[in-house]
């Protein structure tokens, strides 16, 4: 039973930190269209802020609570700007193109950011401090969940909560949804979509940077090529679960992060990634639109 | 009020409206008809900046435009309910109608144009927490109306408001429109359904291939004997 807590709780952590990325693929899609080829490395860059960050503020001699938060709003924000840039520079221009001119923009912003980095910092991968403490409370149940597990499990809950929020009852959450839902009508509305694009942009790449924050911590080491793959996954949890809808993206990532946790676990490690895409092929045969999506007629 | 000055429309390569010219004095209903493809609904999404002109002008109260973006436009005050309603599907009632007030911020206000909407039609305050794409056909035509009245319209432009509703209801919804006009709302109507629009309309203009081919007022559009034959089906 313990050992399957652990998986659980081990799958949750994963889960939550593809659910932060898929986010920002789902919200993205929902509004323009677009499969943000360049986002994992949003996330990558998140990390690489945070360490820096960890880096400056240990050298202050900061406690390391306040290294933890500010490593996360620091990142949080230069990576929004990350990302608001990448929409302006490489999709902005393409708006009126062909469906296919943004998506190679995409790719070619995604290699870009990674040889920037590779370029900047090493091939290698470094260590990344251990920035969430161990909490005692956490003692009696350490076999099962770590300090870190739970930090990073709360913390999602909580960005996901006031993601809700603010897209249920903010104006500009309102014009998100509006712009998702019939783009002409909210221009005729009076909705500058050019802002609600870069606001898509800027919440997006901001959770994907507490995701790379929060998993750098856990895991403890990270390199340029971790955007790829998490970017992967989290795409592929957001197709999962339906691209375009945000629970969606949420439910896509536990269910990917309790899969691979639990065929690692009783299964094989290596087989981990088989049964990730053995998963969405099965879904995707009997939902093509995945669990939560829906199945549009295409628009005219 | 607002005045189209030879206005070229394209999409893409083909040319969609074919120098364009007319006005729509404050107070009035303009209505504009014309066949299939004459390119109504492009010449309203030419004034709305959605699909902008590529030659020509347009003018609202003494300013020219054609070269503000669609939300610019909104803020002056020229509102359109589009060609097939185009409800927010998926969200309710309310937050439809709040999208129509999207630029106003007089929170007060919004809510006394609210009471009139919901007075106007009583059917949207009974499902103001229902989903918008779950509302019938007439409903989606209310909603659509109020949305847009909740912008507080100099004027109002009307795309085919009484495509695929019921008699009953086209009566209702013509009806409303003289209402919201008699209040000192300027229309601006696009319909196929000539006969009513020329009854509530005090000009009008007839639409061919993308040309305006007709101007007069609509008492003499009625008995003239080419709209009677092409458009009035008599
Ligand atoms: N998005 C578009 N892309 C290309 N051509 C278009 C587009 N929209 C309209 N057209 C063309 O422009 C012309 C005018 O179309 P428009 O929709 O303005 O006509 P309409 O008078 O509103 O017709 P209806 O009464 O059927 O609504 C048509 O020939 C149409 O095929
Ligand atoms: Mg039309």
């Amino acid at each position: 039973m313990d050992y399957f807590l652990e998986l659980f709780f081990g799958g949750l952590t994963r889960g939550s930190i593809y659910a932060l990325i898929a986010l920002g693929y789902t919200m993205v899609y929902g509004i323009i269209e677009l499969i943000n080829f360049a986002h994992g490395e949003i996330y990558m860059i998140g990390a690489f802020t945070a360490l820096i960050v960890a880096g400056v503020c240990s050298l202050l001699g900061l406690n390391l609570i306040s290294i933890l938060i500010l490593a996360i709003i620091i990142s949080m924000f230069y990576s929004a700007a990350y990302g608001y840039t990448v929409e302006k520079i490489a999709y902005k221009p393409l708006r009126n193109a062909p469906r296919l001119s943004p998506l190679i923009s995409a790719i070619g912003m995604s290699i870009f950011l990674q040889n920037y980095v590779l370029l900047a910092q090493t091939s290698d991968f470094v260590p990344f401090p251990s920035l969430i403490p161990e909490f005692e409370f956490m003692e009696p149940v350490a076999h099962i969940m770590g300090s870190s597990e739970l930090v990073i499990i709360v913390v999602t809950a909580i960005a996901m909560v006031i993601l809700s929020l603010f897209i249920k009852f903010t104006k500009i959450g309102k014009a998100m949804r509006a712009t998702a839902q019939d783009r002409k009508m909210a221009l005729l509305c009076g909705v500058n979509v050019d802002r609600v694009i870069s606001v898509t942009f800027i919440i997006g790449s901001a959770l994907a940077a507490l995701g790379g924050v929060l998993i750098a911590s856990h895991i403890g080491q990270i390199n340029f090529y971790i955007g790829f793959i998490a970017g992967i996954k989290a795409f592929t949890a957001a197709v999962l679960g339906g691209i375009g809808s945000i629970p969606g993206a949420v439910l896509g990532g536990l269910v990917l992060g309790w899969t691979e946790s639990f065929a690692t676990g009783y299964v094989s490690s290596d087989y981990e990634d088989v049964f990730a895409f053995c998963l969405l092929v099965i879904i995707l045969i009997f939902r093509p639109a995945g669990i939560l999506g829906r199945t549009n007629t295409q628009k005219v | 009020m607002l005045e189209l000055k030879g206005v070229c429309t394209f999409y893409g390569k083909i040319q969609a409206l074919h120098e364009v010219s007319l006005s729509v004095q404050e107070g009035e209903i303009v209505t504009l008809i014309g066949a299939n493809g004459a390119g109504k609904t492009t010449t309203l999404m030419s004034i709305c900046g959605i699909v902008p002109a590529k030659k020509g002008e347009i003018w609202f109260q003494g300013e020219p435009i054609h070269k503000l973006s669609p939300d610019q436009i909104v803020a002056k005050g020229i509102i359109q309910v589009p060609e097939g309603r185009l409800i927010f599907p998926r969200m309710t009632v309310m937050e439809n109608l709040d999208m129509g007030a999207y630029l106003r911020k007089d929170k007060a206000e919004i809510k006394r144009d609210l009471d009139y909407i919901f007075d106007l039609f009583p059917i949207l305050a009974e499902r103001k927490n229902q989903l918008g794409g779950t509302l019938s056909g007439g409903e989606q035509q209310m909603l659509a109306i109020s949305r847009a009245l909740m912008a507080r319209p100099k004027v109002l432009l009307l795309d085919e408001p009484s495509l695929g509703l019921a008699p009953l209801v086209i009566k209702q919804i013509f009806k409303i429109i003289e209402k919201i006009n008699k209040q000192g709302t300027t229309i601006f109507l696009v319909e196929q359904n000539a006969h009513q629009a020329l009854k509530i309309a005090h000009k009008g203009y007839v639409m061919e291939n993308g040309r305006i081919v007709m101007e007069d007022s609509a008492a003499n559009l009625l008995t003239n004997e080419d709209v009677k034959k092409a458009y009035l089906g008599l």
